[in-house]
């Protein structure tokens, strides 16, 4: 009972308190780039979603047991105090980039159709800030078992596609009205990004108990 | 912003200076018309994020800088050694030594702006001006133009970073790099919550660039 609620409370904190566009911006190149369409949003969402539900817990695995201080101890207590975490950057980035080249040679043998919808995405997801940012921020929230991990990833990827689809739903309408000239474009696209975080601090202090 | 005409005189490249027009037109180009941040749209995450004062985010362009120009300038030096299927792994690797360079020496030496930077150092790994600056000039050419090509992109990130910082900073905390300007001037001054959030960033972002395209006189086509 404890343990669901913990992770209910993980899941609505990583949704919408810290959505990862509206608190942290993290993502915000290719969230600009690609919310021009509703269509291509919900695929970049959807293809965030994924990876990020798998890297992250493996992630949390790797820094558990080989990066953190003393974590090397279940091969030989004589390694007890080694240190590794410097090496976490370099460790997450080649995780994330190897998983992702991974599930991009798996979709394309075993679901074309997949990958035509979903495999153009996955090359940028590498290096999207998104993915690093949530491999970063789950190390410093000391998650204790596997599930905690899991569901910060998963709500995590909801909250930016949420974020990615009501921007793009918002500049298709944009089309419609009449922008200042030099305003057109990332002008203005900036300004409701923020008229947008304003609305998701409404959220702030939300706790499920 | 200089004129084309100026360059018809100059017809024989002597060897390439360190100085020469072509150079500077390298570093100077990414302040103004081709900045990374407001007009390539590139590494926008960290320069909304760190942006609430100006002391944090003067050590993140610091920091950005070093690692874009010295990742560009070995990148440029293996350009022809890459397999390009795997380019891209090999591109984050060597920018992710750099990165945790940079870690450690802020680490070590500014602490309190480590902390305040916290994951935001370690994305300049994925910051897309540096893996974009990678791929679109690096990759394609000489070493000594790929490190002047990073270093004035660093500038040009740094410069809008600055920018944004001082509006907060002055608007949210009434202080320029932790000065507090309005009580030493003997105004009263209660501080801004708007330009606190990450919400204010947006907007200072969004204003800044309808400024400077308003002034170069670009529009962008829908």
């Amino acid at each position: 009972m404890l343990i669901a609620d913990s992770l209910i409370n993980i899941a609505v904190k990583s949704i919408f308190i810290d959505n990862m566009i509206f608190s942290v911006f993290l993502g915000m190149c290719s969230y600009l780039a690609v919310s021009k369409k509703v269509s291509t949003a919900i695929g970049l969402g959807a293809a965030v979603i994924f990876v990020l539900t798998f890297t992250v817990p493996i992630n949390w695995a790797v820094e558990k047991y080989f990066l953190a201080s003393g974590a090397l101890s279940w091969i030989s207590p004589s390694l007890a105090n080694i240190d590794l975490s410097f090496l976490s950057f370099i460790v997450f980035i080649a995780v994330i980039a190897s998983f992702v080249q991974l599930i991009e040679m798996a979709v394309e043998k075993l679901s074309p159709s997949l990958y035509a919808s979903l495999g153009i995405f996955l090359p940028l997801i590498a290096v999207n800030c998104a993915i690093l940012g949530g491999a970063l921020f789950m190390s410093q929230k000391n998650f204790t078992n596997i599930a905690e991990p899991i569901v910060y990833g998963l709500g995590s990827g909801i909250g930016w596609l949420l974020a990615i689809v009501a921007l793009a739903a918002i500049r298709e309408k944009l089309k419609y009205s009449d922008v200042p000239a030099p305003l057109r474009g990332l002008g203005i696209t900036f300004i409701i990004v923020g008229l947008m975080a304003f609305g998701f601090l409404s959220f702030m202090g939300f706790e499920l108990k | 912003m200089s004129t084309s005409t100026a360059t018809q005189t100059e017809v024989k490249p002597k060897s390439e200076s360190l100085f020469s027009k072509k150079n500077r037109k390298l570093l100077t180009d990414p302040l103004d018309g081709n900045n990374p941040i407001t007009v390539q749209v590139l590494g926008i995450c960290s320069a909304l994020a760190v942006t609430v004062q100006m002391e944090p985010a003067f050590w993140m362009s610091v920091a950005l800088t070093f690692v874009t120009a010295f990742s560009n300038l070995i990148i440029s030096l293996l350009r022809n050694t890459i397999p390009s299927r795997i380019r891209i792994i090999v591109q984050l690797s060597i920018v992710s030594l750099f990165v945790i360079l940079v870690d450690q020496i802020l680490k070590a030496y500014v602490y309190d702006i480590s902390k305040t930077l916290s994951v935001f150092v370690g994305l300049i790994i994925t910051n897309c001006i540096v893996m974009g600056r990678l791929e679109a000039y690096a990759m394609a050419n000489k070493p000594l133009p790929s490190f002047i090509d990073g270093l004035g992109n660093g500038l040009g990130y740094g410069l809008i970073l600055m920018i944004v910082a001082f509006f907060r900073e002055l608007l949210g905390s009434g202080s320029v790099f932790g000065f507090k300007v309005f009580e030493a001037a003997g105004i009263p001054f209660i501080g801004n919550g708007v330009m606190m959030i990450p919400a204010g960033a947006c907007i200072v972002v969004g204003l800044l660039i309808w400024a400077q395209r308003a002034r170069n006189g670009y529009t962008e086509a829908e």
